[in-house]
């Protein structure tokens, strides 16, 4: 027998998500009462990480009306998004909070990726105040302090919680798209910038001698015999 | 004066409405051109003037900052200030760095949306736990000395909870109490000893509750399980229910009287 198929029946069966640990403890305790499940006692968290991925990944392949989704570090079997009109249909509308605005989700993103850092932070990313949205993001426990920072003032850092992974269905922080990408944004400086009419004012260019070169010129010239 | 109704696009801040105006450009970040640029906000933030919008603090830093950068680039090159290494960044470049990020984030804003959309319309498979059938009791009835000695353990965690609370009028009756007894046990399949004292505030309702169950054991309504030693009781509905609820209630009113009147003497 498989581990994955075994993975597969567990979380077929189970009430809640289930994570890693508890798989792990689930084999542990139907090797103890039975004799079949031997083989399985003692399964390490990498190879069972790796089944779980696998099954996920054939569920993928089939593309069929489920998949096996990961969630805070949880699995679970869940519909896929196109038949939501048949379930709510079933078991009615999913209860949710109010959807997030346009800043709190701005707010939401740079706490995210940038985590942990401190209010002063995002405010300057985004350009304005953020004391409102930061309320709400905390009050809805997608947002809490995680300690302080180590500069003047010791200020507040905060991040995201697992209710925001939740929330967002995400695996974990690293499952964030582009999450490389935007922790450090590789702005590279271009060459040269063309946001100017340069110099408006500018007497053509013939007429004199640029600055800058009268001083190149002035440094190559050879300095005159020290002795 | 004819009357004009403008509808504004609300901007988040300076950097969401200097976004706008590059994407009307339909240039890139990059290659903007920021004097134009400056003249373009400058312009939005008249029209909000004119329109009675407030203007937030930062639209006029930001409406500063791009003046400074276009006062700097109408001063003839070689006049302008050269940018010392190091020490001072370019304001041109420190904006563009900016809006870069800024608008880095607004796309990872959008995907979080998307998946927050998503996610009201996946729904995770909840099985019901399939209903076992209960293991055998080891020691399948209770004497009246368990249920007292249970009793007496819930009186004893109950005044120590009683240091400070408001007082009120006691208002359970032990007939009240069956109602509520027979109730529960008929929705609840499995009702433990303990569950029926969760939410009790005194020590006359404990007793109450008590005599309530004494009493619809002795009509043989509810039956009394303790599957372990010193483990929880299970209170279940007698398999064959002889007397009839009515009775019950009716027949407790009598003696409710004396139990009620001093609920303490009853149990000690």
């Amino acid at each position: 027998m498989e581990l994955k198929f075994i993975l597969e029946a567990i979380l077929f069966s189970a009430q809640k998500p289930m994570s890693p640990k508890e798989l792990r403890d689930l084999l542990g305790e139907a090797a103890e009462q039975s004799e079949e499940a031997k083989p399985f006692k003692k399964v390490k968290e990498e190879p069972l990480v790796a089944a779980l991925e696998e099954l996920q990944k054939d569920h993928e392949t089939a593309a069929r009306s489920y998949r096996l989704s990961c969630v805070a570090g949880a699995w679970q079997f869940t519909s896929q998004p196109e038949f939501a009109p048949w379930i709510t249909a079933l078991v009615g509308l999913k209860v949710r909070p109010p959807r997030l605005s346009q800043p709190a989700l701005e707010t939401l993103a740079i706490i995210a990726y940038r985590q942990p850092i401190t209010r002063a932070e995002v405010e300057q990313v985004r350009g304005v105040t953020i004391d409102g949205v930061m309320q709400t993001l905390q009050e809805r426990g997608l947002v809490e302090q995680v300690g302080r920072a180590e500069v003047i003032g010791r200020p507040m850092t905060y991040g995201t919680t697992a209710l925001f992974l939740e929330y967002f269905g995400l695996r974990s922080l690293e499952g964030l798209p582009a999450a490389e990408e935007l922790r450090r944004i590789p702005v590279t400086k271009p060459e040269s910038l063309l946001t100017a009419d340069a110099g408006l004012a500018t007497a053509p260019p013939e007429q004199q001698l640029p600055l800058a070169d009268v001083e190149k010129l002035t440094e190559q010239t050879p300095p005159p015999n020290p002795a | 004066m004819p009357e004009y109704k403008v509808q504004f696009e609300v901007f988040e801040g300076p950097l969401d409405l200097l976004l706008y105006l590059i994407k009307k450009e339909e240039v890139d970040i990059y290659e903007v051109n920021l004097t134009e640029l400056a003249t373009k906000f400058i312009e939005y933030i008249e029209v909000m003037r004119l329109l009675d919008l407030e203007i937030a603090g930062e639209f006029l830093v930001m409406a500063s900052t791009l003046m400074y950068i276009k006062s700097r680039e109408l001063l003839p090159r070689d006049q302008q200030v050269a940018v010392e290494e190091e020490e001072e960044e370019d304001p041109r470049w420190e904006l563009i760095r900016q809006l870069v990020e800024y608008k880095k984030f607004k796309d990872a804003a959008v995907s979080l949306q998307t998946r927050e959309i998503e996610q009201e319309n996946i729904f995770p498979r909840l099985p019901i736990k399939p209903e076992l059938a209960a293991p055998v009791p080891v020691k399948p009835d209770v004497s009246l000395f368990d249920l007292i000695n249970a009793v007496n353990a819930v009186l004893k965690r109950v005044s120590k909870r009683d240091d400070m609370r408001e007082i009120f009028e006691d208002k359970w009756t032990v007939s009240e109490k069956i109602e509520v007894l027979v109730k529960l046990v008929n929705e609840r399949s499995n009702l433990k000893f303990s569950d029926l004292f969760v939410t009790v505030t005194s020590r006359s309702e404990v007793v109450c509750t008590f005599l309530a169950l004494l009493e619809l054991i002795r009509l043989k309504q509810l039956v009394c399980i303790q599957s372990e030693d010193f483990g929880d009781i299970n209170i279940t509905k007698a398999p064959e229910p002889t007397a009839a609820l009515v009775e019950a209630s009716s027949s407790t009113t009598s003696s409710e009287h004396s139990a009620i009147h001093n609920p303490q003497s009853a149990i000690s």
